[in-house]
């Protein structure tokens, strides 16, 4: 185990530790004790940065499932590195911040442990090589981003936001599984970087486009590309805390991790690129415009988040087609677009954290986010108005902030498209810059509606609130991130060298450093700078004339939304499901009993005529004897007889009676474990069927229809008879190899001479751990059925 | 009509330390001879379930204030974590290894960690059986 599988796990021991000895801290706030947690990470980040800028990988292995391909493989290259110091960084700042805005939260400590297991399984998801090993900690993510987001359960918008946010995610990252288990059955091997080693063998399987869709359809739900975006905005029910670490900064990044990931195995296909910077280009157009309607400073933030995520997706779509085999890799300048997509999201966390940290604490000194209730706040808090203006102007692309230079970039690589003459591009070449340049003037114009319509204007009073900037520790992070935001400005090439280029060099095996150029602060009046001056000037006017604008929505009615799209099909579906639960759910414990057994003979017997695997010999068995002739025949006896029983007490004694025979056929047999078992269950189950006899119903001689008993009679003796057959063919060896060889060497294998307990803790130790998991499951099952009924027990909550 | 249970209690009041001996003897002799964490684990339970049938719920619940819903958890819980534990050493998941050891006195002894394992397997089935039969038996009263 070494330093980065176990920085994966450290989150989540943390998590339980937390929970085992944190319950009854009052003193002093838990969250600083979590803060340990990513500071540490983020030094032993840090520690491996010289190396990974050197272009050494490192790579750890620890065996998981070997037999299925499936391992604990870690790959820390530069890319995963942005993505680390991303996750461990910013998860630094938001705790200290949380610190503070949730100082009175009743339920803090699930807070800070939903908190890690994010943290660790987004850690898993940048840092795995292994695509199974990905996909699990990609759900993980999932799960706790809706138990982040319900955090708030008491309220209706936050259930419904996190059950939105779980089903859309969830649905792709399924989507996102087939895709790797093809990918597997085409490449032969789970591992990501093997898969990018030999996949020019793969290019004309036809497999490829599936694969390609799938795996997009993850990243595009977790990126929340259009049109999977809605839920985002409802995601913003979370605290916002979590709406700054999860909803901007890192979970929303998963999918393009993905696509930056995968960009090296299916860049240079039209598939790859049409997808990704189309879904990429149409989500900064609608996620831009859409913001501009919004009153609500969070919603608002989410669809810009939105919006920005559409342009780095656009931006790695069009870097992949350097990859196109018909292209020199020599000659490429459209690296520059991979170069800015990774440059723009390391700066878009700086930016978009610090403004969600700004309006959370708007939100928590003014008691509103909505703009209409807000203004005039720069004369009681000077220093959040600073940081929201850094954050604003850095995200509508103004010098001096970090933001002007990517989206110089940007706009460079969309100028760049008509030089390409492969795939058709150059006939829609003009497209991307024009759609860019629109989508660009509404994020000047939301960025300057944060700014301008929350701290300028007339001071709205609000009642019995006294407005003033919060505490220091809520200020520090949104200062730090700020100071980033306008350092990356002044000093870019330190981020440049040490952290992009690795990162670039990564998604692109064969390029070299020098092929990769600087960034320039100042490149001359060239189109990317008018295009700027155009977005200000357009920016300004629509800006004034902004009530006009918004008239525009009015052309799309709400009924169309995807919103309402999602709402409708969640109903059906429900509806749906609920039919045809009812139609086999029917309460009668003999109808269940009848779909067990029907399953069984049916899957069993077919398979055993399907595979002819019936082989029926004596020859070699051990021969009976009287007793076991005599006891043989009172089972079957005493099996009619429970037939024709007339009280319920006879039939269980009876049954009984079957049991303790079966463990005497067992000592016969020298199975002394197996009759030990036996006569123990025997008397355990006997004692809870007189416990339950109690609740049962007074037993009558009931009349059944004359079909139904051929049914039944036909179920059971189908059983009987499937049973017996694979009894008698057990033997014959003629499915499997014969695993006795392995017991008759159990004392050496497994130092125990009892066979039967070497297979239960050893050799098959799997098994018995499922086993006693599914008995504790069964066990919780039948407490909560009995104990917690309905109206009892339960404490209404909800709203 | 009140059933005398001197007799039931007072034979369970002895027997019970017999079974839990039993219990013992067979979860530690599972390795070489018959036995075994489930069987121990279920002898045990049984002697529970004697103990309930022969006292009422309160007597036996203040005698061992023991919830066994969380017995059972912890036993599920060791199961799980004991195959982890192969992995931090670098084996395969579930990986077990004995050795043997020669203390004085005992002479030599093996020990196992497939023996962890088998306890959390009697404490998951001690747990889940006599929480099936609380939680039963409670509903009745």
């Amino acid at each position: 185990m070494a330093t980065i599988n176990l920085a994966i796990l450290l989150p989540f021991i943390a998590a339980i530790l937390l929970f085992l000895f944190c319950r009854n801290i009052k003193k002093f706030h838990i969250g600083w004790i979590v803060l340990i947690v990513p500071a540490i990470l983020f030094i032993t980040l840090m520690r491996q940065l010289p190396q990974i800028t050197k272009g050494n990988t490192i790579i750890n292995s620890t065996s998981w499932i070997p037999s299925y391909d499936i391992n604990f493989v870690t790959h820390l290259d530069g890319l995963s590195m942005i993505f680390g110091l991303l996750i461990t960084g910013i998860g630094t700042l938001v705790i200290i911040y949380s610190i503070y805005y949730l100082a009175t939260e009743r339920l803090i400590l699930q807070f800070y442990i939903y908190l890690l297991l994010f943290m660790g399984s987004m850690l898993g998801v940048v840092l795995s090589d292994n695509l199974i090993m990905l996909y699990v900690f990609w759900e993980l993510t999932s799960i706790s981003s809706f138990l982040l987001i319900a955090f708030w359960f008491q309220r209706k918008g936050s259930r419904y936001g996190a059950k939105k946010a779980l089903h859309i995610t969830v649905l792709g990252g399924f989507a996102m599984l087939v895709g790797f288990l093809m990918l597997y059955n085409v490449t032969g091997t789970f591992s990501v970087q093997e898969i990018i080693a030999t996949i020019g063998q793969h290019k004309d399987h036809p497999l490829i486009p599936a694969i390609i869709i799938l795996v997009l359809l993850g990243a595009f739900t977790k990126s929340a590309q259009f049109p999977f975006h809605i839920w985002l905005p409802d995601a913003m029910e979370a605290p916002t805390p979590i709406s700054a670490y999860l909803h901007s900064a890192t979970m929303v990044k998963a999918g393009i991790y993905i696509v930056a990931r995968f960009t090296p195995v299916f860049g240079g296909e039209a598939i790859w690129f049409w997808a990704v910077s189309v879904v990429g280009l149409i989500t900064l157009f609608w996620g831009s415009l859409t913001a501009i309607r919004q009153t609500d400073l969070k919603a608002l933030l989410a669809y810009s988040t939105i919006s920005q995520l559409g342009l780095i997706m656009t931006l790695f779509g069009v870097g992949s087609v350097s990859l196109h085999p018909n292209l020199n890799i020599e000659t490429i300048i459209y690296s520059q677009a991979i170069f800015a997509a990774l440059f723009h999201l390391i700066n878009h966390s700086t930016f978009k954290g610090a403004l969600f940290m700004v309006i959370g604490i708007i939100d928590f000194q003014v008691g509103t986010r909505d703009l209409r209730r807000l203004g005039g706040l720069i004369a009681v808090m000077p220093i959040s108005f600073t940081i929201a203006m850094i954050g604003s102007f850095s995200m509508a692309g103004l010098p001096p902030f970090n933001g002007f230079l990517s989206k110089e970039m940007f706009f460079t690589a969309m100028l760049q498209l008509k030089d390409f003459d492969i795939m058709n591009i150059q006939a829609f070449a003009g497209m991307f810059p024009v759609i860019a340049w629109i989508a660009s003037i509404f994020t000047f114009l939301y960025s300057m509606m944060i700014v301008f319509l929350t701290f300028f204007g007339p001071y709205n009073e609000q009642p019995d609130v006294k407005v003033e900037e919060p505490k220091l520790g809520m200020l520090v992070p949104p200062i730090i991130l700020s100071l980033f935001v306008v350092g990356i400005f002044l000093f870019p090439n330190v981020l440049g060298d040490y952290l992009i280029k690795p990162a670039v060099a990564s998604i692109y095996p064969n390029i070299t450093d020098d092929l990769i150029g600087d960034i320039a602060l100042w490149h001359g009046f060239n189109t990317e700078l008018m295009m700027t001056i155009g977005i200000v000037i357009i920016g300004i006017i629509l800006f004034i004339f902004r009530e006009y604008v918004r008239k525009i929505f009015i052309l799309f009615p709400r009924s169309l939304s995807f919103d309402t799209l999602y709402n409708n099909t969640i109903v059906k579906i429900d509806i749906f499901a609920k039919k045809i639960t009812n139609f086999y759910m029917t309460g009668y414990l003999k109808h269940y009993f009848a779909y067990i057994f029907l399953f069984f003979s049916l899957v069993l017997g077919g398979a055993l005529l399907y595979l002819d695997a019936f082989s029926f010999s004596l020859a070699g068995d051990q021969p009976v004897d009287i007793f076991m002739w005599i006891i043989a025949i009172l089972i079957i006896v005493t099996g009619i007889v429970i037939l024709f029983s007339k009280s319920r007490l006879t039939a269980i004694v009876l049954n009984g009676f079957i049991g303790f025979s079966i463990a005497m056929l067992f000592v016969l047999l020298r199975a002394p474990d197996l009759a030990l078992t036996q006569l123990v269950i025997e008397t355990v189950s006997t004692a809870l069927f007189l416990l339950c006899f109690y609740f049962l119903p007074e037993w009558k001689p009931f009349v059944i229809e004359k079909r139904k008993k051929v049914i039944h009679i036909i179920i059971s003796v189908s059983v009987g008879v499937v049973f017996t057959v694979i009894a008698l063919s057990i033997k014959s060896g003629r499915l499997f190899e014969s695993v006795a060889t392995y017991f008759e060497k159990a004392d050496e294998l497994a130092g125990g001479q009892n066979i039967v307990n070497t297979i239960l803790g050893d050799f098959r130790a799997f098994d018995t751990m499922l086993e006693v998991v599914v008995l504790f499951i069964a066990g919780i099952g039948v407490y909560t059925l009995i104990k917690y009924k309905k109206d009892k027990g339960a404490d209404k909550v909800e709203d | 009509m009140k059933i005398n249970e001197v007799l039931l209690q007072s034979v369970t009041k002895i027997i019970v330390f017999i079974i839990l001996t039993l219990a013992i003897y067979l979860f530690f002799s599972g390795h070489n001879n018959p036995g075994g964490g489930f069987v121990g684990g279920l002898v045990l339970a049984s002697s529970f379930v004697l103990m309930l049938l022969a006292f009422d719920i309160e007597t036996v619940k203040h005698g061992i204030p023991v919830d066994f819903k969380l017995v059972a958890a912890l036993g599920a819980a060791i199961v799980v974590i004991t195959g982890l534990g192969a992995v931090v050493f670098g084996e395969a998941f579930l990986t077990q290894t004995f050795r043997v050891f020669d203390i004085p006195v005992f002479g030599l002894i093996e020990l196992s960690t497939v023996t962890i394992f088998e306890l959390g397997v009697s404490l998951t089935v001690v747990g889940v059986v006599v929480t099936i039969i609380l939680s039963i038996s409670e509903d009745v009263s």
